[in-house]
């Protein structure tokens, strides 16, 4: 089971290590309501100084974005792909506009996936140091020392990344190599996901001739851009509203250490506005963006919003409704996911770390008043993130539905350690083996 | 709503994209396309016969009226470098009728035609400045006079064939040469020619024999045999003798040298007489 984990990530990981020395990879956003494609330039070269003032921020100098398209996601649900030949279509859609923008082919791609019901697990692991100073190799063997839970023969680990290091009683440490000690122990943030939805994903991209550089959860990676460094460090919440799913993920010591999804997102919104009104469901979208609410005064009362606008009725009847009611059917149902978010929370444990920070991003938390709704609901430290400003953005890919593709090229450009990132230690590897051949010796002599 | 077209590529097209952008199709993309764009432009505009024909026509009417303009018509020939019995045969040869259009002088045929000519070694042929034909023409000079079977003909230094005469006494300042072969080895034929120079009156002629050696043949039927090596040398000893010793003025009919060692005298009649008579 772990050597098959290793073999799949590794390969990944080799071939982002392409990607790198090529200098070009592409990041893949596929959501609920949209796909969207980044391509990134690494180049460690670039002049961090005269570049629209974007300073030496999170070591994000280290990339620029050449390419970006966005385009309707078709055929997922739930951040799921469900009809796989759409969700292809609409994947080379996004990579052929943001190749026509970069004029460069791109070959090599990281993905995000919201959907396929993520657990979070914690894992504990010890041993004892073989000489005094800890190596490379007492870190992959107090790594690989982590008893797995039984997951699930269905699911795939994600990501399985070492958050803290322990040694002799001295915690918190980020890298133990060279230090002196006797026992080094180590807790692993390991977050498994159904292993159909992400094997559709990455079929999806090989359709579209482009080899798998890396897969990650996308409320970690919007996690990553949306939550500024203090609140990595100090603890904090990112509840990535999408389309489809609803991510839920918590950042201490600038590691992920929970991270949890909701079904229940945008497009639900929408849905029960076409429903309530019996209108289509682009138009609902419309009014919804254009008009919508979850925070209604006096005013919104006599503010009525044309519904049938572009309808082709044979009797030419136009029907509007008041911004109230728009905001009385949009309020219960952003209310219902927001608190599917509290409840996801406080079920980790959210409100025992030191900085209770909560930072809503993703599309749907474009809503007006839904800061102010939070804070009812959530507490009091909410705000609204957006991504973090990276080179060569163009201005409309900066806002929060985006902040997963953001996240991704930083991801791209500074990996996080993962635990296949060290060896496997050798006894581990060379079990079967040596087991095989005990037994043939037993069988011959 | 009216009906959208998918805005999707289809799979076949996303691929020639992508292939379009690898970058070794750069600089087909750069050049190729706009060549292969152009050329079949050219290609489906002459693909009409009539438009064909009346392009190549506009072209040579442009043509001529170009090469008669005042400017570039040739008017006349000048031969530089050759005597005027040459000239007059190059002026033959070539027949150029003026006033010419520069377009239509062939100057590589013209001087083929020139060099064709015995008497002429190297030509260049030249349109300078205010219509001037100019053929520059290294003429052979005749060093040797050749007598053949078939007649008598002069070459130059290096064996080639300038011209033919009538007799040998059109030329009595060359040297006569004789025998098969004897073209072969007229630079030696020269320095014998120069070496003979106290005994030129009486001097007939230098023979070719076997296309290895030279006979001189002088009056009274007396003849020197040379070596075929180091010819030179050894004609030299010959006159060296003669001049102290009067060797040629005696009644010797052969001096054979052709072993320089070992030099042969053959008596003429009378003196072998003498030698038995007394």
């Amino acid at each position: 089971m772990m050597g098959d984990l290793y073999r799949n990530q590794r390969a990944m990981r080799a071939m982002r290590q392409t990607a790198m020395q090529r200098g070009v990879i592409a990041v893949l956003d596929v959501g609920t309501s949209k796909i969207a494609c980044l391509i990134l330039v690494l180049d460690e070269s670039l002049d961090p100084e005269n570049d629209e003032g974007i300073g030496n921020l999170a070591g994000q100098e280290k990339f620029r974005v050449i390419g970006a398209a966005t385009t309707r996601s078709r055929g997922v649900e739930f951040g799921e792909a469900t009809v796989l030949r759409e969700t292809e279509r609409a994947i080379r859609t996004a990579v052929q506009a943001a190749q026509k923008m970069a004029q460069c082919r791109v070959d090599h791609v990281m993905a995000c996936a919201s959907g396929g019901r993520p657990r979070s697990y914690g894992l504990a692991g010890q041993v004892q140091v073989e000489r005094e100073i800890v190596t490379e190799s007492d870190v992959a063997h107090v790594l690989a020392s982590c008893d797995i839970p039984d997951y699930g023969a269905d699911r795939e680990i994600l990501h399985a990344q070492p958050v803290n290091f322990v040694l002799d009683h001295r915690s918190g440490l980020t890298d133990p190599r060279n230090q002196i000690g006797q026992r080094l122990a180590c807790d692993m943030h390991m977050l498994t996901a159904d292993r159909a939805p992400i094997g559709n994903l990455a079929h999806c991209v090989r359709r579209c001739d482009l080899e798998l550089a890396g897969l990650a959860m996308s409320s970690y990676v919007s996690g990553i851009s949306a939550l500024v460094e203090d609140e990595q460090e100090l603890g904090a919440a990112c509840i990535d509203m999408g389309g489809g799913t609803t991510g839920i993920s918590i950042f201490l010591k600038r590691h992920m250490i929970y991270a949890d999804a909701v079904r229940l997102g945008g497009e639900h919104v929408t849905h029960d506005i076409a429903m309530g009104f019996k209108i289509p469901m682009n138009v609902a979208e419309r009014i919804k963006t254009f008009h919508g609410g979850v925070v209604a005064t006096g005013v919104d009362d006599r503010d009525m919003i044309e519904i049938d606008a572009e309808s082709d009725r044979w009797d030419g009847e136009r029907r509007a409704v008041s911004r109230a009611e728009l905001i009385g059917i949009m309020r219960p149902r952003v209310e219902e996911i927001l608190e599917a978010a509290r409840e996801r929370l406080d079920a980790a444990g959210f409100e025992h770390l030191p900085s209770r920070q909560i930072v809503l991003t993703g599309g749907a938390s474009q809503v007006p008043g839904i800061d102010s709704l939070a804070a009812r609901i959530l507490g009091q430290q909410v705000r609204i993130g957006h991504p973090l400003r990276v080179r060569g953005l163009p201005q409309a890919v900066t806002g929060t539905a985006f902040s997963s593709a953001v996240g991704l090229s930083l991801l791209a450009a500074h990996p996080q350690d993962e635990c296949w990132d060290f060896e496997l230690p050798l006894d581990v590897r060379a079990a079967r083996p040596l087991k095989r051949a005990v037994k043939w010796f037993r069988a011959n002599w | 709503m009216r009906a959208m077209k998918d805005p999707a590529p289809s799979r076949l097209e996303y691929r020639m994209k992508r292939l379009m952008l690898r970058r070794s199709m750069r600089p087909f993309r750069r050049y190729g396309m706009p060549v292969i764009a152009l050329a079949t432009l050219a290609g489906l505009w002459a693909v009409d016969e009539g438009r064909r024909e009346s392009t190549a026509a506009l072209v040579a009417e442009l043509r001529n009226e170009i090469g008669e303009r005042p400017e570039l018509v040739v008017r006349m020939m000048i031969v530089e470098g050759a005597s005027p019995e040459l000239a007059a045969s190059i002026r033959e040869s070539l027949s150029v009728e003026f006033p010419v259009s520069p377009f239509n002088l062939r100057l590589a045929e013209l001087s083929e035609k020139v060099l064709a000519l015995d008497a002429v070694a190297h030509a260049s042929l030249q349109v300078r400045s205010r219509g001037v034909l100019v053929v520059e023409v290294d003429e052979r000079v005749p060093v040797a006079v050749w007598r053949r079977d078939d007649g008598v003909a002069l070459l130059d230094k290096t064996g080639y064939r300038v011209a033919s005469v009538p007799s040998r006494a059109s030329r009595p300042d060359l040297p006569l040469v004789a025998g098969p072969g004897a073209d072969a080895a007229i630079p030696e034929a020269v320095q014998l020619f120069d070496v003979a120079r106290p005994i030129r009156d009486r001097l007939r002629g230098f023979i070719r024999v076997g296309e290895r050696r030279w006979d001189v043949v002088l009056d009274r039927g007396q003849a020197i045999k040379l070596p075929e090596t180091q010819a030179v040398t050894a004609f030299k000893k010959v006159i060296e003798l003669d001049v102290a010793q009067d060797l040629l003025e005696r009644d010797i009919s052969v001096v054979d040298f052709r072993n320089p060692q070992r030099p042969v005298l053959r008596l003429g009649q009378t003196a072998f007489g003498t030698i038995h008579d007394g």
